[in-house]
């Protein structure tokens, strides 16, 4: 749209569009999309902020060291980079316009983030069922407020992954259905940056105190 | 039945919970109950029904959804200020062994409400209905980028007005004052429904808030009409850009302590305990985190406002826009590094304090910049003392008081006396009231005659006015002399006589603020009734500069026919001055996005949780969250959302413009 | 603010599509440094290869301000472009924010506890 701001031919200046195209539809959507996460970035560096403040006070509880199993932790990361790259796969069939691979690929994506939910929850179930409970200390309240909220935020993403799936089934791959697509691709990748922030801050250095 | 099986059900919610005992409260149900039913009849009567779910509760039109903020903001401001009144009149009783009329228990849910309805409740819808209504005209948009969000953004924050009325006769309210420090707020000092209400009232609401922040966000970068660029945009349109900023920046960090404020609450966690490791200053660290910029959040469109008022009445253009501008980003950052002032007290060392005591006083030098360039636009300007322009002068001399209190009580030394004094809610009072009350009060003066097609009555507003301004300083003054003599908040019976007198005035000063609200009632009433006197056609009765006043009052739903194009700051003087035509011809189709019910929908279903969750009722709170979560996702199969005003409607409703103008004429 | 000279719209190129896409190189690309970047931190911590817990802290909190780096380059496709630049300009400010909320917090909440709890010092835990 480009618009004669100087004055016109006649010069006459101009004072309203005669000949106008309204915005597309989704014109703002991918920058609103964008700080909602960047507002979300700020519920988890609040987050992160609680477990640096309270994440040494273990009130004579279990510590860090005594309960993280890095090996599992390790696999749970995994769980997740693969997520990112099929995602990303699932972008770029979703732009040569294949339906049934970004299906797919969508899918192996949906399994990669459920096998992550699952084996963060068996961590908390092994954790809990050994005493460190939540309310055990104000590391471990912190600990798994900060990381439940991460695996929160993933179980959004699994269940708007599904409610794309079927829409991309049942409408094709429209523009719409494309622009939410691109929408979840961000919050996904969004999520795995947290979980940078979560293995590094969390697991490693906590190993290390 | 049994009482598990009650329990289940209701949850804690039992007989006992409902205020019977407590006559004011009973009184007060009586009244609400009848006005509440009045009103229903009416509307049934009237058959209104239909006409407000379709034109109101599900429209999408940001200038219906901003008076309907502005309506929330009025209609919580009179509960807001009858706690108000309330404390000022138990404060200036309870002397010589006199108990004054509220107990204990009624008095700290009263200071708390106060607190919590006047700035979520009163204060932000009225500067975010300002907002939602002015910014798209402001810019030449059509709408906000995203009028479905907008919708549902207002209606959370119904729900969570609606949850903080509902603790008036359904239990009670916190008793811990409008933060809720732990750990006072935490489940073993408040085991009632108090806190919990406060906890998902904010909740509900600041859902609310911070998708309306995004929203403005996204319109005024994306949505500015041809021309338009940063530095031509009206300085209302920059300072409410800052605001959402704010918003969006600092709500979530409210809704990271309350989560954990709950979770210690429902869940036993230790965040904010005294014991396993928990520390309560974290929360007063991190709520103040969203505090101190909130506090900008509600000024900064204020000085927007003023800066509008100043410009348009002193027939000038705004003297040095451009460090308008960057005062106004400066203080949003600064905004964010100076939270520690709050809680000088509680024992951090030297450097901390002293730092943050600096950039506290910093803050004083863009917003002294902003005070110079409205003077400077004053300076040989020929000012017109409209209503507007009024409550701008109360402004500048109130608040240039109320900013050097702040200034003193930003050194450290100083505020180790003055913490929590009297003196200290001197000073906030004389900053919002004197800068955002006044600056809304403005405001809707000032953008009346743009909603509704006829201005406001002067003589009632005049009257309003020096009924508040002169109340204003009679309730405030005192409250600076006794918090130098010592006298902490929130007190409510005292012991040394001497100190009546204050407190008395004060109380006179409350009942002239009294007298201000009522007049302003009036004057929405007399300027309804007298609307065929007042009736503006021209679109632009205060001969304004900025770009709202090009189109109708009230703007059809499209705001524009036509997408203005924009030359310089003040756009529409400059079109004013070098003979713009309004177009007659040419009209085309117009594309809008259509109305839904989804968002009071999702809205209601969110206040029915936070019900659930206040009262331990389990089944309401899951069953309203999986309703939001299909009725959300159901929204989402909806791809049809917008439609098109057809060309006959437009011209149909611009040829009646043509012909109100022309019998103007 | 560099719209100054530009009319709003007009240097808007691509409407609603403001995020660039990567290709399948830039992905597995990103995808294989970030593996290389989550295994060397795990592999410091769990063998304990460096001397010094506080290099080896040091060295995996670099690894993980350099992957962020590199999901937000090749994942999330962040450039100066894109939205005219408000994508990065949303970004710069919020790492500024959390910059300041989280050493804020740190700082303040420290200097508190030193202060406040001076039963630290006495044991030389602090």
């Amino acid at each position: 749209m480009t618009v004669a701001v100087n004055p016109s031919q006649t010069g006459e200046p101009v004072f309203y569009l005669a000949d106008e195209h309204p915005h597309p539809e989704g014109y703002s959507t991918s920058l609103g999309f964008w700080i909602y996460l960047m507002s979300d970035c700020l519920i988890f560096a609040i987050l992160f902020a609680t477990f640096g403040v309270l994440g040494a006070n273990y009130a004579a509880g279990p510590a860090p060291k005594d309960l993280f199993d890095l090996d599992l932790v390790a696999v749970n990361t995994s769980m997740l980079l693969l997520s990112s790259i099929t995602y990303g796969f699932a972008m770029l069939t979703m732009q040569q316009n294949k339906i049934a691979q970004t299906q797919m690929w969508l899918a192996i994506t949906g399994l990669f983030g459920l096998a992550f939910i699952g084996i963060e929850l068996t961590e908390f179930a092994h954790m809990i069922h050994e005493g460190a409970t939540p309310q055990r200390s104000a590391f471990l309240s912190a600990f798994f407020t900060l990381v439940g909220t991460h695996g929160l935020h993933v179980s959004c993403g699994l269940i708007w992954l599904v409610t794309l799936m079927v829409q991309v089934g049942k409408f094709g791959l429209i523009e719409a259905n494309r622009r939410r697509l691109m929408c979840l691709s961000m919050f996904w990748h969004f999520l795995d940056v947290v979980w940078i922030g979560v293995f590094t801050f969390v697991y490693l250095l906590g190993v290390l105190r | 039945m049994s009482p598990d099986l009650l329990k289940l059900i209701f949850g804690r919610l039992g007989i006992d919970s409902l205020p019977l005992h407590e006559p004011i409260l009973v009184g007060t149900f009586v009244m609400v109950a009848l006005g509440g039913i009045t009103l229903f009849a009416g509307v049934t009567y009237f058959r209104l029904w239909g006409y407000l779910w379709r034109e109101w509760f599900t429209t999408v039109d940001h200038k219906r959804i901003g008076i309907m903020y502005m309506i929330l903001g009025i209609v919580m401001l009179l509960r807001g200020f009858a706690d108000a009144l309330m404390m000022r009149a138990q404060q200036a009783l309870a002397f010589g062994g006199s108990e004054g009329f509220l107990p204990a228990h009624h008095y700290d849910q009263v200071f708390t409400a106060h607190g919590v309805i006047m700035i979520f409740f009163v204060a932000m819808p009225l500067v975010t209905g300002l907002m939602n209504y002015v910014v798209p005209l402001q810019i030449g948009a059509r709408d906000v980028s995203f009028p479905f969000l907008n919708n549902f953004s207002f209606w959370m924050t119904v729900g969570g007005a609606v949850l903080v009325m509902a603790s008036l006769f359904i239990g009670e309210f916190a008793r811990t004052g409008w933060l809720a420090y732990p750990p006072l707020s935490n489940i073993g000092y408040s085991p009632d429904v108090g806190v919990d209400y406060y906890i998902w009232a904010l909740q509900v609401a600041g859902v609310g808030t911070t998708l309306s922040g995004i929203n403005l966000i996204c319109t005024i970068v994306k949505l500015r009409c041809p021309g338009m660029t940063m530095m031509r945009m009206p300085v209302f349109t920059w300072t409410s850009l800052c605001t959402n900023i704010l918003i969006v920046a600092s709500f979530p960090v409210l809704t990271v302590v309350l989560a954990l404020l709950s979770l210690d609450r429902y869940v036993g966690t230790n965040f904010f305990t005294n014991d396993f490791g928990g520390s309560p200053m974290m929360y007063v660290n991190l709520i103040w985190i969203w505090g101190h910029p909130e506090v900008y959040i509600l000024v900064l469109p204020a000085f927007g406002i003023f800066s509008e008022v100043t410009s348009t009445f002193s027939g000038k253009r705004l003297f040095g826009y451009t460090s308008m501008v960057y005062a106004t980003v400066v203080i949003t950052i600064l905004s964010y590094l100076v939270w520690l002032h709050h809680f000088f007290t509680m024992g951090s060392g030297a450097s901390v304090n002293s730092f943050f005591g600096i950039t506290t006083m910093i803050i004083s030098i863009p917003t002294g910049a902003k005070m110079f360039n409205w003077l400077f636009t004053m300076y040989r300007g020929r000012i017109r003392f409209e209503l507007p322009m009024m409550w701008t002068i109360a402004f500048m001399l109130t608040f240039v008081l109320g900013g050097m209190t702040g200034v003193l009580l930003a050194v450290p030394p100083a505020d180790f006396v003055l913490h929590n004094s009297l003196f200290l809610i001197a000073h906030f009072h004389n900053v919002i009231i004197g800068g955002v009350v006044f600056g809304a009060f403005a405001g809707i003066n000032y953008w009346f005659p743009k909603a509704f097609g006829f201005k406001l009555d002067p003589f009632w507003g005049k009257l309003s006015f020096w009924f508040w301004v002169t109340g204003f300083y009679l309730a405030f003054m005192p409250l600076y002399v006794l918090g130098l003599m010592g006298v902490t908040r929130r007190l409510r019976v005292f012991d040394d006589p001497s100190l009546q007198i204050w407190f008395v005035i004060a109380a006179i000063g409350a009942g002239l603020v009294f007298l201000g609200i009522l007049s302003m009632l009036m004057q929405f009433a007399v300027s309804f009734l007298k609307r065929e006197q007042l009736e503006d056609v021209t679109g632009d009765p205060w001969d304004a500069r900025t770009l709202e006043w090009a189109t109708s009052s009230p703007p059809p739903d499209y705001n524009f026919a036509f997408t203005p194009v924009v030359h310089d700051n003040d756009a529409w003087w400059d079109m004013k001055r070098r003979g713009y035509q309004r177009p007659l011809t040419g009209f085309k189709p117009i594309h809008m996005p259509s109305s839904t019910g989804t968002g009071i929908i999702l809205a209601g279903f969110a206040t029915a949780m936070g019900f659930g969750l206040i009262w331990y009722i389990w089944w309401l709170a899951a069953a309203s969250f999986i309703a939001m979560l299909v009725v959300g996702i159901g929204h989402t199969f909806n791809y049809h959302r917008d439609f098109d005003i057809p060309a006959d409607d437009v011209i149909r409703t611009e040829d009646a413009r043509t012909k109100l103008l022309a019998g103007a004429k | 603010m560099n719209t100054d000279t530009h009319a709003a719209h007009a240097d808007d190129h691509h409407h609603g599509d403001g995020h660039a896409h990567g290709s399948f190189s830039t992905y597995m690309l990103g995808f294989v440094l970030s593996v290389v970047l989550t295994a060397i931190p795990f592999w410091l911590v769990m063998s304990g290869a460096l001397p010094s817990k506080q290099i080896t802290a040091l060295v995996i909190m670099a690894f993980a301000v350099v992957q962020i780096v590199v999901h937000m380059i090749y994942f999330l496709h962040m450039n100066t472009t894109s939205e005219n630049g408000w994508s990065m300009m949303a970004l710069i400010f919020t790492i500024v924010m959390v910059v300041i909320a989280l050493s804020g917090s740190l700082w303040v909440m420290n200097h508190l506890n030193s202060n406040m709890m001076p039963m630290h010092e006495m044991t030389g835990m602090k």
